[in-house]
């Protein structure tokens, strides 16, 4: 068995529960430190970009409409798929130049994020919704609502961890997403697509691209049908042209530093409309 | 132009393999630059912007005819659509407006007992002349696809013959309901039997059944316009209708019209999309093309 010829996989993208080569038929090399080639990468387009969301768009109605606690089974079932790829996370994490120790210790962060996610699906509303003082007879509440279509770039400095710190708060809100990897580590979002695509998570809830940021945040940021932007970058360059030109539609820009997230409710609130409502009393 | 019905010996077998890879081959097309950019504009055009519901009001015509005259507020250089095309009942409300803005918008009207055209003939010439009478400059009338498919093709003949007397000077625009004729061959002679009857377009569907206008049936009907015009010299139009929803694949028909009949036919005199929602993607494709942002349908009108 010793002589068998590896078989390499192909790393795509993911988009609306499938995993399409880039329409371009781009691909990159990933080298690793001593300059072996790690594998092949598809280089997403702008016109991935735009299936992505088209997918997301179609998703988001059905992904926001469905009840929280249903989410937050959904949810739970990518930790346990998680958890039984725990050894082959390491390996790529590894692959990519982490050590050992480190990438174990990162899966094993990346599956405790993923179950507090999953359990804030059914809490978050009562805690960031409220019943507001009005001088008339009505009641006047103020509660949540999935804004749609997320565009994440995710990390460059951070692999799965950063990925899923980015996208979950995204998905428990109700939204859908169309994310972007990290360049220079892209290995496990895409085998993160693989469990997210055997959790029962509906497809086109989360699309993940990957390829050039310079080529694909403009696309991202100024896209009229995309309605918030997550961005993990320390780059000034990067964070004016996000802000510029999702000032197009008045897209919501959330600029995050290029490290994964800390686990918290608020990154929820990020991506929520306010929702109020009058009904008068004694009717 | 004189009736003659159509030497049905004489119309050649259709190869089904061979259509449909020629319109699979279109389908890998794609115009960039300039030349999508023109398409769009012509597609737009071309449109016979379309409600045939149940549910179809004055309130909601005389907005689709604002829309057929000016399809996008913010880019008035775009449009006017080719027609409108309602109900009889609805054509007076849609002539009236566009009277009032003096557009070059045509009304077009359905006919003849649409969609099933299963009335006695007599109540179908009625309902086109009520039609013409309102107002409407062009008729789609239906064919009886029931007497078609029981090989009663002489009478299937005489009734496109009457509606056309029925309609005047109105343009008559035959639909073959393709979804129902089961094979191309059928297709084939349906088209022929329209355009001998004096049809000035024919037109695959009504949009109320499972299969609408598809490349492969428009391509068989294409074929058939070219070699009439060959026999007898006169132009007919061609109208797909339903299920062309999407800028792409109306400049693959585009492709295709080119491709098949040639330049003379791409006008909206000889060739029309019957449609209601390509228009908003239309739009959005000419909004990307001059502002480079892909676009989202919440800010187009839906009617």
């Amino acid at each position: 068995m010793e002589d068998r010829s590896v078989i390499k996989k192909t790393y795509k993208l993911f988009i609306g529960g499938k995993f399409p080569r880039s329409e371009s038929g781009r691909t990159y090399r990933l080298v690793n430190g001593e300059g072996d080639v790690i594998c092949n990468v598809s280089q997403a387009s702008k016109k991935d970009v735009r299936n992505a969301v088209v997918e997301g768009r179609g998703a988001a109605k059905g992904w926001g409409d469905t009840s929280a606690f249903l989410r937050s089974q959904i949810i739970y079932r990518i930790a346990e798929m998680l958890e039984s790829r725990f050894v082959q996370f390491v390996q790529e994490l590894t692959s990519e130049g982490v050590s050992p120790e480190v990438a174990a210790r990162e899966v094993s962060e990346a599956i405790d994020l993923v179950v507090h996610y999953a359990g804030w699906c059914d809490k978050y509303q009562a805690l960031f919704s409220s019943v507001n003082p009005v001088s008339s007879p009505h009641y006047n509440m103020s509660t949540q609502e999935a804004m749609g279509v997320v565009a994440v770039v995710a990390p460059e400095e951070s692999s799965l961890l950063g990925v899923l710190s980015a996208i979950l708060p995204v998905i428990v809100g109700g939204n859908s997403c169309v994310l972007l990897a990290s360049y220079m580590m892209p290995v496990s979002a895409i085998t993160l697509a693989e469990v997210v695509a055997t959790s029962d998570v509906p497809a086109g809830v989360v699309n993940i691209l990957t390829g050039m940021r310079s080529e694909l945040l403009p696309v991202m940021a100024s896209h009229m049908d995309v309605n918030a932007l997550l961005l993990c970058s320390g780059e000034i360059e990067e964070r004016k042209l996000a802000r510029e030109l999702g000032a197009e539609n008045l897209k919501r820009v959330i600029l995050r530093d290029d490290a994964a997230l800390h686990q918290s409710p608020y990154h929820i609130l990020d991506f929520q409309e306010v929702k109020t409502t009058w009904h008068p009393i004694g009717q | 132009m004189m009736p003659s019905l159509p030497d049905l010996s004489q119309i050649p077998p259709i190869d089904q393999r061979g259509v449909e890879e020629r319109a699979a081959r279109i389908q890998t097309r794609s115009l960039k630059g300039e030349g999508k950019l023109a398409a769009l504009k012509l597609a737009v055009s071309m449109l016979d912007i379309t409600t045939l519901e149940g549910a179809d009001s004055p309130g909601k015509v005389r907005q689709m005819c604002m829309n057929a005259m000016r399809p996008d507020v913010r880019a008035p250089e775009i449009g006017p659509a080719a027609a409108v095309c309602v109900y009889p009942s609805m054509v007076s409300v849609a002539r009236k407006l566009i009277d009032k803005h003096a557009s070059t918008v045509k009304v077009a009207s359905v006919a003849t007992a649409f969609p099933s055209g299963q009335a006695p003939l007599a109540l179908r010439i009625e309902d086109t002349k009520f039609a013409v009478e309102a107002g409407a400059d062009e008729i789609d009338m239906v064919i009886s696809r029931g007497k078609f498919l029981s090989g009663k093709f002489e009478e299937v003949f005489e009734e496109i013959v009457q509606i056309k007397e029925a309609c005047g000077d109105a343009h008559l625009k035959v639909i073959l309901e393709t979804g129902e004729l089961q094979t191309f061959d059928n297709i084939r002679i349906a088209s022929e039997l329209a355009m001998g009857a004096g049809a000035d377009f024919i037109k695959t569907s009504t949009g109320k059944v499972g299969v609408n206008a598809t490349l492969p049936n428009t391509l068989v009907m294409l074929q058939a316009i070219r070699d009439y015009y060959r026999r007898t010299g006169r132009m007919v139009g061609m109208k797909p209708a339903g299920g062309i929803s999407k800028a792409k694949l109306a400049l693959q028909y585009l492709i295709m019209v080119r491709e098949i009949l040639g330049k003379e036919w791409l006008s909206s005199d000889w060739f029309r999309f019957g449609a209601s929602s390509l228009t908003t993607d239309l739009l959005m494709q000419l909004r990307k093309q001059s502002t480079g942002n892909y676009q989202s349908n919440c800010y187009f009108s839906k009617d």
